[in-house]
């Protein structure tokens, strides 16, 4: 690229207008994210390329943070994160034969870090700035209703099957995906809704399996979430 | 052919033939993805996800039981997922996630776990 000298200038002046407008707005969970959280995670790109690169995946991808999580959610947990995934992001890298079935292999879990009350805010605010592929949502598209658990249930388990694949309550489910009873409080709905139309788009070559399902499934599905996070699981 | 038409013909014939070209991946690292979940890692049913399925996964590593299915029977269960061959909704299908090559290929490693091929 060639500039001429007073052009020059003008990107100078920008780049450094720029700089002080983001020390103005103390950005200070950007400079936590890009300093501390991106060796875990893809604040940016699409995601894994190959299954070489899904299987070496630390954390979920970020970039679309701001279109995936609550914000309330996100400062909370990074306060005290729990595990959301029982066997890691890949959990054929935490697993071991057992004795009757295979079984997690705790040893090589990763443990998330804590953040202070301040800095978790600052991250949780600045993650919702990371809004890649906001053309796959239909802002809206979720239409709040209700359901009871043991309909809601029905459809996750007896019809879906998903059950096979996380679990509904602490212990209860599979545990090769990540839990379900939280996702009410920590997932925005129309983000629940297109993720479950098409989990590839979002989170390519992921071991979700793209099922095709009624619109009023979905409503249905995202109810019983909603439900379920309002439950009080020991 | 002008410079432009070569460079959209080069263009689209690369369109055409990455969709092939992102399909290598072995028959073995697909089963580790997507099938060890549920299936287990040695093949046997035995998952980390079978605890508390009312239905248990098919052991790939019995012979006899393998034998009993054609090739395009374990292709339509992978592809259409259990409820296409009237067996559980526990077996979800893997059409949109998998082409046809990949779930070939699943076939086929399907048939050395099994020793039965």
């Amino acid at each position: 690229m060639h500039l001429k000298p007073a052009g020059l200038m003008g990107v100078v002046i920008a780049f450094t207008a720029m700089l002080f407008a983001a020390a103005a707005f103390g950005d200070t969970g950007e400079k936590i994210l890009t300093s501390r959280c991106v060796e875990c995670h893809e604040l940016k790109g699409p995601g894994p390329a190959s299954l070489a690169e899904l299987r070496a995946l630390k954390g979920p991808n970020l970039s679309y943070a701001g279109n995936k999580y609550k914000q309330a959610w996100l400062a909370q947990w990074l306060k005290a994160p729990t595990r959301i995934r029982p066997a890691g992001m890949y959990y054929g890298n935490h697993i071991k034969p057992g004795e009757e079935h295979d079984v997690v292999d705790e040893a090589g879990l990763i443990t998330h870090v804590a953040l202070g009350d301040a800095d978790a805010k600052a991250v949780a605010a600045a993650l919702m700035q990371h809004k890649a592929k906001s053309e796959l949502l239909t802002p809206g598209v979720y239409q709040p209703g209700t359901i009871s658990l043991s309909m809601g249930e029905m459809i996750f388990d007896k019809f879906r099957g998903c059950l096979a694949c996380h679990q509904i309550e602490p212990g209860y489910g599979g545990v090769s995906g990540p839990e379900i009873y939280t996702v009410g409080s920590r997932l925005q709905e129309d983000y629940i809704i297109s993720f479950i139309q098409n989990p590839q788009a979002w989170s390519p070559l992921t071991f979700m399996p793209r099922r095709t399902l009624k619109d009023k499934d979905l409503q249905k599905l995202v109810h019983y979430f909603r439900a379920l996070a309002k439950e009080k699981f020991e | 052919m002008s410079g432009r038409k070569l460079k959209a013909a080069l263009m689209l014939l690369g369109l055409l033939v990455s969709p092939l070209l992102s399909a290598a991946e072995s028959g073995e690292d697909l089963y580790k993805i997507y099938c060890w979940q549920c299936h287990g890692m040695q093949g046997d049913g035995m998952g980390i996800n079978i605890p508390d399925m009312s239905v248990q996964p098919r052991n790939h590593t019995d012979s006899k039981d393998m034998s009993a299915r054609a090739d395009e029977d374990l292709f339509k269960a992978i592809k259409g997922g259990g409820q296409a061959i009237d067996k559980s909704v526990l077996m979800p299908p893997w059409g949109e996630v998998l082409s046809d090559d990949e779930i070939q290929s699943l076939v086929r490693y399907l048939r050395e776990l099994c020793k039965c091929g």
